[in-house]
């Protein structure tokens, strides 16, 4: 079998916060186009590992390649600019501006090529990028609305729209289906099947039945490093995992 | 009417309003609103900072002062004509701001905050250190120095009342324009961005730093005009320009009018001359006054006079 390059892989990564190890020596490779997800109890570092991957964070050591070339030098705007697009776990939008321009912002970036594009990317363009984005999330109809009005469950389809409007090819979702009701879960893994057609989805989440429905595969992590990683089936059936995640 | 036109309307309109005032106005008013025009193009200037890009100065003065020596020095001393003597001035004030921001926009915050004290302070004291070229705090005065406008045939001497006060409406129809313009671009979206959060703005492709350089930039711009306006205009160069209450007064007048609003640093710029010339007619002690107006603002209306009406009847307001 010939070996495909991953889209991303991290060798050996970790990050120290002073004296306490929050990622540890972490190797991981994503496949292009997979939908990979990462369980883990809290603290274990998964945050902190994807941090690093989009740039919020800097490595204390280890590298990370994306399409085979080393990105760990670039600043966050030079890793969204080559689709690596992030939604935080802590709900990140701009709250003070209406739904539009939270997603305006992400979406004009791609245009802003040339001179005068930076002033003016010609913002029917732009629009038709944020209704795009907003459609894809089912928030179409609020663009006006100002963000902080927004209900919590709106507010977290906001940062994915926010997200998709970069035009992402790996798209970080941080517990995204954190303090979703049972409905929104629903949909929410219907509108990550779509968006994995177009882009590789790298997947925190807490909540198992999401991560069965959607992930091929599943990586454990727990005290800053790799305990296991698999198929669902395989994952679920792991004695460490029973042991240390699923409390078995 | 779409937004678009309904906001280059209210614009126009003001422009238009500004540009009749002059043949309504007794003489006294008349040269106060001409002040009142150069110094809110100070103002708009300021609020591209605080206003757009979230980054509150206590040094705006030093652009100021920058665009005001940057074009007085050379008409004093070498007989540059007026609008060699502007580019001059616009020049040093754009110089000082990149400058300045490469150093100081590694900070944020109450840092920022300190920094830009704390090299206005320093070019303060040099106007005063440099005496034998600047006369200080004595200043000098152009009148006798500065060259009539020639245009098309016909002069225009800076002493005339009418020169005056359309060369300051074009001042500050220039500082309204460019702020404008920047607020509704693809630019003004990200200095937003930054302002209500910048990690975020990071995290959706933009270097943060290259923009609140060019909102720097732009905000020095239009500071360091008005300076070198009003050295030509009102035809005198001193370092109390450079003083500490010459910062302070562009966050008063951007904060009474409305902070982030395209027309609040005219409106603020307006009513506090005005408060100060009323009440200073009756007593000397009218910082108090000023003081006791900025705290029924805070109380009151936070956002400013036009924030307010923004957010209560004008959302399309920019
Ligand atoms: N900015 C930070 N400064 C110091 N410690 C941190 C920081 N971010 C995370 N940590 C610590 O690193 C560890 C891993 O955190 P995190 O990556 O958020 O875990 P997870 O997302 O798996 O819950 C935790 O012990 C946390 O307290
Ligand atoms: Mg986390």
């Amino acid at each position: 079998m010939a070996a495909v390059a991953p889209l991303l892989a991290t060798q050996a990564l970790s990050k120290h916060f002073g004296g306490l190890a929050a990622v540890r020596e972490v190797s991981l490779q994503i496949q292009s186009g997979e939908i990979r997800a990462i369980i883990g109890p809290n603290g274990a570092g998964k945050t902190t590992l994807v941090g690093m991957i989009c740039g919020r964070h800097v490595p204390s050591s280890g590298r990370i390649l994306y399409r085979g070339s080393d990105i760990t030098a670039l600043r966050p705007w030079q890793r969204l600019r080559l689709g690596i697009a992030y939604t935080f776990q802590v709900t990140s939008i701009f709250k003070g501006l209406s739904c539009y321009e939270n997603v305006a912002l992400p979406a004009q970036r791609g245009l802003m090529q040339g001179f005068f594009a930076r002033l003016a990317p010609g913002e029917p363009a732009v629009a038709a990028r944020v209704r795009a984005a907003l459609e894809a999330v089912g928030l179409a109809d609020l663009a006006g609305q100002r963000a902080d009005e927004l209900a919590y469950g709106h507010q977290r389809l906001l940062e994915l729209a926010m997200a998709l409007a970069t035009g992402p090819q790996l798209l970080i979702l941080d517990e995204p289906t954190q303090g979703l009701a049972e409905g929104e879960i629903t949909a929410f893994c219907a509108l990550i099947r779509r968006v994995a057609e177009q882009a590789t989805v790298l997947l925190i989440e807490h909540n198992m039945q999401v991560v069965l429905a959607l992930a091929r595969r599943v990586t454990v992590m727990d005290a800053g490093e790799i305990l296991a990683e698999g198929t669902p089936a395989e994952i679920e059936r792991h004695p460490a995992v029973q042991k240390a995640y699923l409390g078995r | 009417m779409s937004a678009g036109r309904r906001i280059l309307a209210l614009h126009l309109g003001v422009l238009a309003a500004l540009l009749l005032l002059q043949f309504a106005l007794p003489p006294y008013h008349h040269t106060n609103v001409a002040r009142i025009l150069v110094l809110a193009g100070y103002a708009i200037g300021y609020n591209v900072l605080l206003g757009y890009t979230g980054l509150m100065s206590l040094g705006h003065a030093m652009f100021f002062a920058a665009g005001m020596y940057g074009a007085g020095l050379p008409v004093y001393y070498l007989g540059v004509g007026a609008p060699a003597a502007f580019g001059l001035g616009l020049a040093s004030g754009v110089g000082l701001a990149l400058a300045f921001g490469l150093m100081a926009l590694r900070t944020s915050g109450p840092s920022f905050l300190i920094v830009s004290l704390m090299f206005a302070q320093a070019l303060f004291l040099a106007t005063l250190y440099f005496n034998d070229v600047t006369l200080g705090d004595q200043g000098f005065i152009l009148s006798d120095k500065l060259a009539p406008l020639g245009l098309g045939g016909a002069q225009f001497g800076f002493h005339e009342p009418g020169v005056k006060y359309n060369v300051a409406l074009a001042i500050f129809a220039a500082c309204l324009a460019t702020a404008l313009a920047l607020r509704l671009s693809a630019l003004g979206r990200v200095l937003i961005g930054i302002r209500e959060n910048e990690e975020r703005t990071r995290l959706l492709g933009y270097d943060s730093f290259r923009y609140k350089l060019v909102a720097l930039g732009v905000s020095g711009a239009l500071a360091s005009a008005a300076g070198a306006g009003y050295a030509l205009l009102f035809s005198y160069v001193g370092s109390t320009f450079a003083s500490i209450l010459f910062s302070i007064y562009p966050l008063l007048w951007t904060l009474l009018g409305g902070v982030g609003t395209v027309l609040g640093p005219l409106l603020g710029t307006a009513l506090m001359f005005y408060l100060v010339d009323t009440v200073s007619g009756v007593t000397s002690s009218y910082l108090l006054f000023v003081g006791a107006a900025l705290i029924a603002l805070v109380l009151w209306f936070p956002q400013g006079l036009l924030g307010t009406v923004r957010s209560r009847w004008l959302p399309w307001l920019p």
